[in-house]
């Protein structure tokens, strides 16, 4: 994995996806290693995004890195008209790995071929979000001690939702069973069930989220907008149908946990918080872990 | 039906090496020329369009002397002309007779649909994946989308 960028989640194959897991296991254990000291590690915002940004900066501070960077594009070269190529390849001279998140589509895969460092993707538009799949991946593992033979149910907008897109991508590795509950204007995307099926993999889709709680060992909630909707009618009549209630956990399994990649608005009420099954917020702790894991081994300073 | 063969085919005056493209779809043959970079070439180029034909209705042709294109080069053209036929001339010759074929990737040429690639906002030469040659689908390098025939445009 040594200098190899990390744009799209199938960049690593599931053998690189494992050993990730198992290194974000080592610095859950011990966060704070100064391995990267004499490092410096770029996060170039093109686009802001608080939370990305926030976790790849303490995961690279934990391990003794130096950050540099912008966190929106105004505070920068960007602003006074210099191109992605310019900026990257300017970069690349400052710093030993880039992470950049970026409104284009296609900018991340773009970027990792001007520059002279690796690249990891933070997000470029609707297409790739590959870090968030890896914490994701190691989220549902740490809770089910295995990523085998799983359901796991994706809720809401699973047409837009790039989060959904890459990880049911990845769980195709894993014998995934997918429980897809979704408004009919917003199903999983064609190209995305292919993955499914041409795994031979077993899929079943509902409108009602209630009949799939009890099957499942992951319940994955994301957020619908409203802006998603050509009739805001439709909106209206779907909007309160994904909203997950501590109360409709009662016949879930003991195992299920839930997850969301956040920010969450209204689709889990508060009262689900305190339910030990409510794992969001850990999972995003996970993702330090996990980013702690990918520079490491992009830097090659681990096995 | 000799005869008929030889008169359409003396429309478009022979050459004596070089290669000819023939069966262009006749809305095509610019977008060919475009392809092939024969809008600058400075040698004898012979182009006709809507010519009759009983395979097509009505057909392109291309001449280009003293060119011989290599397979990579010349299979570009499947995208936008599938039904292209190639014959080399040698000596006012048919030397030989060759179709073309969709490729597995497509440099530069295609435009990817996606607005929002960042392909069409910074000067950045495009590359697809070719993932149905039956139903035409490319998949971009970059964004991931996948351009189908119905939305596909040339630069």
């Amino acid at each position: 994995m040594k200098n190899k960028s990390l744009v799209s989640i199938n960049d690593f194959n599931r053998e690189e996806h494992i050993r990730i897991l198992d290194l974000a296991g080592n610095f859950e254990r011990r966060p704070r290693q100064k391995i990267l000291e004499d490092y410096v590690v770029a996060t170039l915002f093109f686009e802001p995004s608080t939370r990305t940004r926030l976790s790849f900066e303490s995961a690279a501070t934990r391990l003794g890195a130096r950050v540099i960077g912008f966190s929106e594009p105004g505070s920068s070269s960007v602003q006074k008209g210099e191109s992605l190529r310019d900026t990257i390849r300017t970069v690349s001279n400052y710093a030993d790995i880039i992470v950049m998140r970026h409104p284009k589509e296609g900018s991340a895969r773009f970027a990792s071929e001007v520059s002279k460092v690796p690249v990891i993707n933070a997000g470029d538009g609707a297409n790739q979000h590959p870090t968030q799949t890896l914490l994701d991946l190691y989220s549902i593992r740490k809770t089910q001690g295995t990523l085998d033979n799983l359901n796991i149910a994706f809720i809401g907008d699973l047409k837009y939702g790039r989060t959904v897109h890459s990880l049911t991508m990845a769980l195709c590795n894993y014998n995934t069973t997918f429980h897809l509950v979704s408004p009919a204007e917003l199903k999983l995307p064609s190209s995305v069930k292919m993955h499914i099926k041409e795994k031979k993999l077993g899929y079943h889709q509902y409108t009602d989220m209630s009949e799939v709680i009890p099957k499942v060992d992951i319940l994955y909630m994301t957020r619908i907008q409203k802006e998603r909707f050509q009739d805001p009618m439709e909106y209206e009549k779907v909007k309160n149908s994904y909203i997950l209630r501590n109360a409709m956990l009662d016949d879930a399994k003991a195992n299920l946990r839930i997850l969301h990649p956040l920010p969450r608005v209204n689709e889990i009420t508060y009262d689900v918080d305190d339910n030990p099954k409510a794992y969001y917020f850990t999972q995003a702790l996970n993702g330090v872990f996990v980013r702690q894991a990918l520079l490491a081994a992009i830097l090659g300073v681990v096995e | 039906m000799e005869k008929t063969e030889q008169r359409k085919e003396l429309k478009v005056s022979a050459i004596e090496n070089g290669t000819v493209i023939d069966h262009i779809p006749s809305h095509s043959v610019y977008q060919v020329l475009r392809i092939l970079n024969l809008t600058e070439y400075n040698d004898q180029l012979l182009i006709a369009t809507n010519l009759e034909s009983q395979k097509m209705g009505k057909k392109g042709i291309i001449k280009v002397s003293n060119k011989f294109f290599k397979s990579d080069e010349i299979n570009k053209i499947a995208l936008v002309a599938p039904s292209a036929t190639l014959i080399l001339i040698k000596n006012f010759g048919v030397s030989e007779k060759k179709t073309v074929e969709i490729p597995s990737k497509v440099e530069k040429i295609v435009r990817c649909f996606n607005p929002n690639c960042i392909t069409n906002a910074e000067e950045i030469t495009t590359s697809f994946d070719v993932v149905n040659k039956d139903d035409l689908k490319l998949r971009c390098h970059y964004c991931e989308k996948i351009t189908a025939k119905d939305n596909m445009t040339f630069k």
